[in-house]
């Protein structure tokens, strides 16, 4: 049996805990909320130069050669770069490990290709660092501000860069999508080659630069922009993910301190029992 | 004939303007263009420079944009830049500086500048400054 002492201690260590953990729930939701705002802010943007570049690869298909088309271009998977969005931080359930484990699986999907790894987010460093042995570059500071637009520029510019002069034959990226409070999606998806765009309606644009020069700046642009938004859906996906774990993390709390509370008093009260049966048997045997 | 058309201002963080106007001046990579409503289908390089529009309550408004992409199309006008800023966030004082100091590593190029960098600063500066100035004329 604890004594009353033990018990009241560990009462009090896990309301402590259960302080930490509702402090970081709040956190975590005020954080949530301007990563979604982030989001929004970015996806006009986005959709723009999406639209923009469809049109601009039709009019550029039709007919001449152009720089930049090489990246629409399919090659043999011999090397295959990947990367790993995980966050900096742990305490957010199953965010970091679901995509490690998914990134593990497609690196043995893809045995018959080289997988080279871009490690985005410190969890995902601090794992593959030892275990993977193509590993091309990390960062792991990135999540701990604000997302910088110049941080996607930086990852863009060194994986296209790389597939351009075909030290990479393709670019996926694998992620926590976010989704809603309670659930993200985890992403693979391709960056490069890109997927040729949807046939839509072709307008008939006065171009004042030719089609090709245009595709040639905005397909970096495009690429920019889609690295970004993985980004910041990740950010979103995480402070989400943490959220929902420290909310878990701070009913659990309650429920060991109702059971704890209980055995306390339990264990109060056999104590008075004990001591009361005590006095009663010591004046029955005085009489 | 429409009488106005939908200006979309957006850099890759945010959405910087999107609003009805009458009549725009944008700065493409090859000279500005005049947009009023029903204006041809285009597509352009945005340049470096001081982009005004005015909405139908006869209100003026200025940005300086830096690069990026323009698109008209159906009365909608999409200004997708790498890098904007509203007149009235804009610090004069700091953007003439920019251009001094822009300028001065041009004309001396000290050791491992970038003339061409430096160029782009110039502009960047330049187009901030008038950006301000047109704003604060149209108030008087």
């Amino acid at each position: 049996m604890p004594s009353l002492i033990d018990l009241r201690r560990r009462i009090r260590s896990v309301k402590n805990t259960q302080q930490i953990t509702k402090a970081m729930k709040v956190v975590s939701a005020a954080k949530l909320r301007r990563a979604q705002d982030r989001v929004l802010a970015a996806r006009p943007y986005a959709q723009s130069i999406r639209r923009m570049l469809a049109n601009v690869i039709q009019a550029v298909g039709e007919g001449h050669e152009a720089e930049g088309l090489e990246f629409l271009v399919k090659r043999p998977e011999k090397r295959v770069q990947l990367l790993v969005v995980t966050a900096d931080r742990g305490l957010a359930g199953a965010f970091n490990s679901n995509v490690i484990r998914t990134a593990q699986k497609f690196i043995q999907d893809n045995s018959g290709a080289e997988v080279q790894l871009e490690l985005i987010g410190r969890k995902g460093r601090d794992f593959f660092r030892k275990r993977h042995r193509h590993i091309t570059g990390d960062y792991s500071t990135i999540f701990q501000k604000v997302v910088r637009y110049e941080d996607a520029l930086e990852i863009a510019q060194k994986v296209t860069e790389r597939f351009k002069k075909g030290e990479i034959d393709a670019v996926y990226i694998v992620l926590n999508n976010f989704k809603s409070l309670m659930a993200s999606r985890l992403v693979v998806s391709r960056l490069l080659p890109l997927e040729p765009p949807e046939k839509q309606e072709q307008i008939d644009y006065i171009y004042e630069q030719p089609p090709g020069v245009l595709l040639e700046r905005l397909l970096p642009r495009y690429i920019e922009a889609q690295i970004y938004r993985a980004l910041l859906e990740s950010a979103a996906a995480e402070h989400a993910a943490r959220m929902t774990a420290m909310e878990a993390a701070s009913s659990n709390a309650a429920e060991v301190i109702d059971s704890l509370t209980l055995k306390m008093n339990r264990v109060r009260q056999a104590s008075i029992t004990r001591e009361i049966i005590e006095i009663v048997s010591g004046a029955a045997a005085l009489d | 004939m429409a009488e106005v058309f939908e200006i979309e201002i957006a850099t890759p963080q945010r959405l910087l303007a999107r609003e009805k106007a009458i009549r725009a001046q944008i700065p493409a990579e090859d000279g500005y263009i005049g947009v009023l409503p029903d204006h041809a289908s285009l597509l352009s390089e945005l340049g470096i420079g001081a982009m005004t529009y005015t909405t139908p309550g006869d209100h003026h408004f200025s940005l300086a944009v830096r690069g990026g992409f323009l698109e008209i199309h159906n009365n909608v006008v999409r200004v997708l830049t790498d890098f904007a800023e509203k007149a009235q966030e804009i610090d004069v004082r700091a953007a003439e500086k920019d251009l001094e100091h822009a300028q001065e590593a041009m004309i001396n190029p000290a050791l491992g500048i970038d003339i061409a960098a430096a160029l782009i600063a110039v502009r960047h500066s330049q187009a901030r400054i008038d950006a301000a100035r047109k704003a604060a004329n149209k108030e008087e």
